[in-house]
């Protein structure tokens, strides 16, 4: 092992410069983990290349040499998609932080991959332009990570997520091919590919160039705050703007613990004894957002909203939502540690899901504070913690599987924004049956068939999910009967 | 995130302070979004993210190496993370904390680098050999070469200090750099607050700043009781504030009850002195002046200094000030970013100082001022080093 890292290392400095290739534990350290630091892993070693002649030369290195790769943007993925292998090496994007052209005129904008979310939409917003998908990480995540990850945000309820907002992807493969998926048409013949590499989580290429589609800044948003003295009043005011065909910029809910922390954080005049309160968002033709405030309001408080504003001008907007934006690691003020849940869920379900989650709270005896994306009932439960707490993490992940199983169990998935990565392998076996991964293996195995992407992530193995299975026995049947039992 | 601080440092009150910090921190990263170096050089290593994370491990116990060292050394400071950080974490203390301990325990420096730390020390912080040097470097300045001329700071009148005659009396610190650079700033100050019915006293030396953030812990906190004693005498006939007019020192004075805490002889005096410190800006919002009239037909680009709006908070103030003089202030992008000069940055880090200074120009070109405005000497005298664009402290436009 050692004298493999000393081999590759010596190569990998052919390739790149000395600075961009990092081989030693102290400088190594910083790197065993993205945003989820709960799961750490030393990479062998890292490399920061800066351009795609140095991705392709490392990746064929890395090939030749039978090497686990693992891309990462700017770290701030939830669901350990770049946490790296031991026994691998760390491609490390960031450097790729140019905007190569903007084309004003086709309203796109073709970006290096470890561009950020936000800095898009800052370069075009003189033209009147943006860039619709907005995780809550946009000011520091990449526009790589998010095509990887299929990353969502506030604003996807109505404009939706990355795979929508992407015209053309170019990457390479692990055996240094290029490739360009999708095309600067709405429409590319053949296989759709570009929308099977969004959401791949380095499975399958390095995504070394992006072309986005930019939308015209609307006319108008404006945005109003409701406050619920129950949650379950406010998870019916979500059912209720939905239902009455109103499709909202952003329709977002915090419940109490997640609005006292931010509160905190933000000055955003949160009310904090409100047990939840909706952040709803319309935006278009002043006339029509005139409108439909009206009729948000009135459905609201029909649904039992104690409190209603609205944000009086643009800075008072922008205070409501950063907010909503900064409340992840706002968090980080009530509690030393947080793991995030990404689980989606049936709208019509939001009121008893959160009544569950109470019930599961007390009963693995873990804090939990909601915040999530209500109007397309993608939530984001946050379990508080205490890392240096023997047995908690261990306790906080039980707890979360169960809430992501409760998911599946009322008709919803695992995961809505965040990516499976390493965080809910175990649960890619409850939502899919075995035939069904193996042919997302076969999907993997024709980009990559040595399997040295990212290997590990995303999709369980059948072996895996067999162990998993033995653990968990629902409803007296035991998953993956045909398979033996390790 | 997870800490486990080795026996060495666990009990003592900086590591107690230390792992507090350590443990709000959730990772996330927003902070590499608006941190200078790593968006100049985007490796993790050059984040706060990625430091905070050299600094646990030292503090873990790991074994300290060059590349925590240079991590360490190649931060500004600037302390945007913090502004950015949702989870309130004190990044400007835990480096401070992290730079003495590596200090201790990694290699040492190269004997060039040793040298230069220790010629700034000997000459930055006093202010009579500071003086001295700068009078020769100007009487010699037209036979340098251009490069080494433009760093020099041209001598400019100052207005002259009204003599003391309100009854309303403030201190001033003086600093070290200051009276000599750039006499005019406090004497504008002592001007405009003497207009105002409020006499300034100068007072003090060096704050300890440059010292502290080298860091030379003992040399800093030496200069931060000196200056208590100099401002001491002052503050007990009733002076209602100690003022600052470089927003790098505010910062620093403001933390002298932090710093002294645990010195019994000084941590109340401390305590006051910090209590009083003050801006020149706050003091300035405070006077109610009364707005120009007319306006000046006067673009300004105000470079805001790091200690003033990541290190003190305070944003949107010295614009107000300046507009209601009747300039126009012209809005320039990256507004957060540091200029590169940070102290002793620039002599340290000369490389990426100069790059973050270039960026930092063409940002403030793009508004096309006519003058640059900074509450900083620091900065200032940066920014003046590679523009033909007047910068001044705001204090000498009012």
């Amino acid at each position: 092992m050692k004298n493999k890292k000393h081999r590759l290392l010596k190569k990998l400095r052919r390739i790149l410069p000395a600075e961009a290739v990092l081989g030693d534990e102290e400088q190594l350290r910083p790197y065993e983990c993205d945003a989820l630091s709960a799961y750490r892993r030393l990479p062998m070693i890292a490399v920061l290349p800066d351009n795609v002649a140095q991705v392709r030369a490392v990746l064929q290195l890395c090939a030749r040499e039978q090497v686990p790769v693992v891309a990462r943007g700017a770290g701030t993925g939830l669901s350990g998609g770049a946490l790296p292998r031991t026994d691998g090496v760390l491609l490390v994007m960031a450097r790729f932080n140019r905007i190569l052209a903007v084309d004003e005129h086709n309203r796109t904008a073709t970006v290096q991959p470890g561009v950020t979310n936000l800095a898009v939409s800052e370069a075009v917003a003189h033209l009147g332009l943006f860039y619709a998908p907005d995780p809550s990480s946009q000011l520091a995540c990449t526009i790589g990570g998010n095509v990887a990850e299929n990353s969502g945000g506030v604003h996807c309820l109505k404009y939706g997520l990355t795979v929508h907002n992407i015209m053309e992807v170019k990457a390479v493969t692990m055996d240094g091919t290029a490739l360009t998926l999708g095309g600067r048409a709405l429409d590319a013949p053949g296989f759709d590919l570009a929308a099977l590499i969004t959401g791949s989580e380095g499975l399958l290429g390095v995504i070394v160039e992006v072309t986005v589609k930019l939308l015209p800044q609307p006319d108008t948003a404006r945005v109003l705050l409701a406050a619920f003295d129950q949650v379950e009043k406010a998870g019916d005011g979500v059912a209720a703007v939905i239902g009455a065909g109103i499709i909202p910029a952003g329709l977002e809910m915090m419940d109490n613990p997640a609005i006292r922390a931010t509160e905190e954080f933000a000055g955003a005049g949160y009310p904090v004894d409100a047990e939840a309160i909706l952040l709803c968002e319309v935006d278009g033709m002043a006339e029509e957002v005139a409108a439909q405030m009206e009729t948000v309001d009135a459905l609201l408080r029909q649904a039992g909203a104690v409190h209603i504003r609205a944000a009086r001008d643009e800075h008072e907007r922008a205070l409501f939502w950063s907010g909503r934006k900064g409340a992840f690691p706002a968090v980080g003020r009530i509690s030393p540690d947080y793991y995030c849940i990404d689980g989606t869920i049936p709208r019509r379900e939001l009121g008893r899901v959160l009544r569950h989650i109470k019930k599961l709270s007390a009963e693995f005896n873990l804090r939990v504070a909601n915040v999530f994306h209500a109007g397309d009932g993608n939530l984001h439960p946050l379990i508080l913690y205490d890392a240096n707490v023997p047995g908690e993490l261990e306790r906080t992940e039980e707890l979360a599987a169960a809430i992501l199983q409760h998911c599946v169990e009322v008709g919803g998935t695992i995961t809505g924004e965040h990516g499976v990565g390493v965080e809910k392998i175990n649960q890619m076996c409850t939502q899919f049956n075995a035939r069904e991964l193996a042919q997302m293996h076969a999907v993997k195995s024709a980009f990559d068939p040595g399997g040295l992407l990212n290997p590990g992530k995303a999709v369980p193995t059948l072996a895996r999910c067999a162990e998993f299975g033995a653990m968990h026995v629902h409803h007296g049947k035991v998953a993956f009967p045909e398979l033996e039992r390790f | 995130m997870q800490t486990a601080l080795a026996d060495f440092i666990r009990e003592t009150p900086r590591g107690r302070e230390a792992d507090a910090i350590l443990r709000k921190c959730v990772h996330c990263g927003l902070c590499t979004a608006t941190c200078p170096t790593y968006r100049l050089l985007g490796s993790e290593l050059d984040s706060p993210r990625g430091r905070i994370y050299l600094i646990k491990q030292m503090l873990e116990g790991a074994a300290v190496g060059a590349a925590t060292q240079l991590h360490l050394d190649r931060c500004l400071g600037c302390r945007a993370c913090e502004t950015t950080c949702p989870s309130g974490v004190e990044y400007g203390r835990l480096l401070e904390s992290g730079k003495i301990v590596a200090e201790q325990n990694a290699p040492q420096r190269s004997t060039k680098a040793r040298a230069l730390r220790r010629l700034i020390l000997a000459v930055v912080p006093h202010e009579k050999r500071f003086a001295f040097l700068l009078r020769i470097a100007q009487k010699l300045a037209p036979v340098l070469p251009r490069k080494l001329r433009a760093k020099i700071p041209q001598q400019r009148a100052a207005p002259a200090w009204p003599a003391p005659r309100h009854r309303r009396r403030m201190v001033v610190l003086r600093g070290c750099v200051q009276p000599a650079a750039a006499p005019a700033i406090d004497a504008a100050a002592a001007q405009l607050l003497d207009e105002h019915g409020v006499s300034l006293l100068g007072a003090g030396g060096c704050c300890g700043g440059v010292a502290l953030h080298l860091p030379a812990a003992k040399k800093g906190l030496a200069l931060a009781r000196k200056t208590i004693d100099a401002c001491w005498p002052l503050v007990e006939q009733g002076a209602e504030a100690v003022v600052v007019s470089a927003s790098g020192c505010a910062v620093t004075v403001k933390e002298y009850a932090h710093l002294l805490r645990d010195d019994p002889a000084y941590a109340e005096k401390a305590r006051v002195v910090s209590s009083l410190a003050r801006d020149l800006s706050e003091v300035a919002a405070a006077l109610n002046i009364i707005p120009a009239i007319a306006p000046r037909n006067l673009r300004v680009a105000f470079h805001s200094p790091c200690t003033l709006q990541h290190g003190q908070k305070i944003t949107g103030v010295v614009e107000r000030l300046l507009e209601d003089a009747g300039y126009t202030v012209a809005a320039a992008p990256n507004p957060h970013l540091c200029c590169g000069s940070a102290g002793t940055y620039s002599l340290l880090q000369p490389e990426l100082s100069r790059q973050l200074l270039k960026n930092k120009l063409r940002d403030l070109h793009t508004a096309a001022p006519d003058l640059i405005a900074t509450a900083n000497i620091g900065c200032l005298l940066h920014l003046q080093s590679r523009t033909a664009t007047p910068v001044r402290h705001w204090v000498e436009l009012l």
